[in-house]
């Protein structure tokens, strides 16, 4: 579990998560199916961080809720979801949740939200661990304290008897992390998990899941819309647009040489530390609404390189490099320098 | 949950609760070396006293402000119409005082426990009262808990089966149950249950003649069992069971919907995703992160529910002849009996006081954040 963050592409042992040709579909104000997520793949590694990234609507937090099983009522998932070799999708509700919080644990976006109010911390932190683990109430308490010690909570003795309330924003994250961690799972899905605090306080968080991946051989599966994130964490990326995965690769390759015009678009709107406003160009239109995904490839309305093909064609994943791939016709030199033209 | 574990660092000022409250709401350092509970059940103690007050001037002023003659109501046609018997009614019930004296008088007498003299009755109103009231307890009791446990449970069911069939048909009968009156239901129930098909005996709390059991706490039912009296017991039961049932109908209609209600938006909430994605069996999802947060709003609800009761047994006591407090508030108010119409008003004052008081304890107690900040 402890091997070195070498960004693979392809292990030469079984990832841990493979997800391939994911299709969630959710139920629509009439009755008709929708589809959220439409033939996406994704692997994560042990011990590996990868960011999966896009707007909101993008179909990055449903690719999360799906592995889960906790896809809104209605919801279908259809394609493979690997967990240590074991598919999710055909698994029996009841295998499922023995894996959730257990195997595969998630944090929230919100820790405002996301921790009860009502329950003391020890209580949050123990529950799930006595359900999984089969411990005695005095050996999940000494296991919460050790977690509690893990994210950084001073006093952690005192703080399980304490409520959410009586935390910072950025302490509640660490102690929702905590939670996550608590039955020592394999892969951690990250769903925004820094978006909802202060920029100092987000640091601190990536800090401790870098550590977190480095000393217990965690997996994680970040899910953001900010690529600032990405590149302090991520070893591999994936940019999500309209249910489908448009771009992949180690994280320096889609970051510094990005082949699909969005993630371009991602980055430009991202403010740098040089740049001042000047550099920042913001991504004209909004994402498609679910199920009104153009004909095509899903960009092209917001696409300042879009051409007559993109209308009709849907572009496929294609490999620029033996791990960085993108879905976009267009000329990758001229959407690496686009960024010159627009201005 | 003890209430005694709140954080002494947090000591900062008066709690409050999620719900907006009127009143107990002092500055913030105030409260200052005190513990902030045991000082909030203080203030909710003290208003409470206040409302009391307040309850025996707003009574007194109606009574008095209604139209109807005292002395009408209360003397014979002969002693009417006799100046001299007409006079010494007046004088001994001290009606020829002003009102603000009258009132003087009143309070007085019941800072010394003297709640006055019954005119239809010619007891004291303590007495009237002490002899009635276990009956309406016992009545309301087993309607409050009918209520409860029907109310909250079909509640809880409906919302777990949301727009499935369960939740349809629970739906459906909350709606009748709020929809039908209850002297109606009461006249009815009576009608089919008891004349026509037999099944129940009902009017009264024991059938004409029987001798109630010993004296313990008032409740037969409860009395009964404490004595060994299977007998009456079952007697005592079963005339209870129509009039509770009746009472109870609108009450679990009400809780039903406010419980869905409340249940629906818990389940809405990020942290209860969050508890699913924990791992946890949906059944422990829903008792412990989703009731939780839906029981103060079903409290708020409930404690309203039993003061809609004691209206309530006004209805039911007359129409199935429980002698109960119910009974005695409409004989009083008929009969323009003054002290007892107060006596009612004040002890029914007294209950939804002590009602209140503890809903609001019990907030403290299911939400850390109002018991500790």
């Amino acid at each position: 579990m402890n091997d070195t963050p070498t960004p693979p592409a392809v292990d030469a042992e079984e990832p841990l998560l493979a997800i391939r040709d994911l299709v969630v579909e959710l139920p629509g104000p009439d009755g008709e199916r929708l589809r959220a997520i439409d033939g996406v793949d994704l692997t994560v590694g042990r011990g590996e961080i990868v960011g999966l990234a896009g707007e909101s609507g993008s179909g990055k937090t449903m690719t999360a809720l799906a592995l889960l099983g906790l896809l809104p009522q209605g919801g279908s998932a259809s394609g493979q979801m690997l967990v240590e070799g074991q598919d999710v999708l055909t698994m029996t509700p009841r295998q499922v949740r023995d894996l959730r919080g257990n195997r595969v644990a998630m944090v929230f976006q919100d820790p405002m939200t996301s921790l009860h109010p009502m329950l003391s911390i020890g209580k949050q932190l123990t529950e799930h661990l006595r359900h999984h683990k089969k411990l005695d109430k005095r050996a999940a308490d000494a296991r919460a304290v050790e977690l509690l010690a893990t994210v950084r909570i001073p006093d952690p003795e005192r703080a399980l008897r304490r409520y959410p309330h009586q935390f910072s924003g950025g302490m509640r994250q660490r102690i929702a992390i905590a939670i996550a961690l608590a039955c020592d799972p394999a892969l951690l899905l990250a769903d925004e998990p820094t978006t909802a605090l202060d920029v100092t306080v987000q640091a601190g968080i990536l800090r401790l899941l870098d550590r977190l991946r480095r000393e217990n051989g965690l997996s994680v599966l970040i899910i953001t819309h900010d690529l600032g994130v990405m590149s302090a964490l991520a070893d591999r990326v994936s940019v999500m647009y309209a249910g489908r995965i448009v771009e992949s690769g180690p994280r320096a390759d889609v970051l510094r040489e990005p082949r699909h015009p969005y993630t371009r678009g991602l980055l430009d709107a991202l403010p740098h530390p040089d740049g001042g406003t000047a550099a920042l160009v913001p991504i004209v239109g909004a994402p498609p609404k679910l199920g009104q995904a153009p004909t095509g490839c899903a960009f092209h309305p917001r696409c300042p390189h879009a051409v007559d093909s993109c209308r009709q064609d849907r572009p496929r994943l294609l490999a620029l490099t033996p791990t960085h791939a993108g879905a976009c016709p267009i000329d990758p030199l001229a959407v690496a320098a686009s960024k010159v033209d627009s201005r | 949950m003890s209430t005694s574990s709140a954080d002494p660092t947090v000591d900062r000022g008066t709690p409050r609760t999620a719900a907006p409250r009127k009143g107990a709401a002092p500055g913030p350092r105030a409260a200052r070396g005190s513990h902030p509970f045991a000082r909030f059940v203080l203030v909710r103690l003290s208003v409470g006293l206040l409302l009391c007050l307040g309850i025996t001037i707003l009574a007194f002023v109606l009574t008095h402000a209604v139209p109807g003659d005292p002395v009408a109501a209360n003397l014979g046609d002969r002693a009417q119409n006799d100046p001299a018997a007409v006079a010494a009614f007046k004088e001994k019930n001290g009606l020829n005082e002003s009102l603000p004296s009258q009132y003087g008088t009143y309070l007085d007498n019941l800072l010394h426990g003297d709640m006055g003299t019954s005119q239809q009755t010619h007891r004291p109103v303590w007495d009237d009262l002490a002899d009635r009231v276990p009956a309406s307890f016992e009545l309301a009791l087993v309607a409050i808990v009918l209520a409860l446990v029907i109310g909250v449970g079909l509640g809880i069911v409906a919302a777990v089966t949301r727009n499935r069939w369960p939740d349809r048909i629970i739906r459906v009968v909350s709606l009748a149950g709020v929809s039908m009156p209850v002297f109606w239901l009461a006249q009815v129930s009576f009608y089919l249950f008891s004349f026509k098909l037999g099944w129940i005996q009902a009017g009264g709390r024991l059938s004409p003649g029987a001798i109630p059991p010993e004296d313990i706490t008032g409740l037969y039912t409860l009395d009964s069992l404490l004595t060994g009296d299977t007998g009456t017991f079952g007697e005592a039961f079963s005339r209870l069971v129509l009039p509770a049932c009746v009472l109870a109908a609108f009450n679990i209609g009400v809780l039903t919907r406010f419980t869905r209600a409340a249940v629906l938006e818990a389940l809405g909430n990020d942290y209860v995703r969050a508890a699913r994605a924990k791992g946890l069996p949906e059944f422990t999802v829903i008792r412990r992160h989703v009731l939780r947060p839906a029981l103060t709003s079903i409290l708020t609800v409930a404690g309203l529910t039993f003061g809609g009761m004691l209206a309530g047994t006004v209805l039911v006591e007359n129409v199935l002849s429980w002698p109960g407090l119910g009974q005695y508030a409409y004989k009083s108010a008929l009969n323009l009996d003054l002290p007892s119409i107060m006596g009612v008003c004040l002890f029914v004052a007294v209950v939804y006081v002590v009602i209140n008081l503890l809903v609001d304890l019990l907030y403290g107690v299911i939400d850390p954040r109002i018991r500790l900040s």
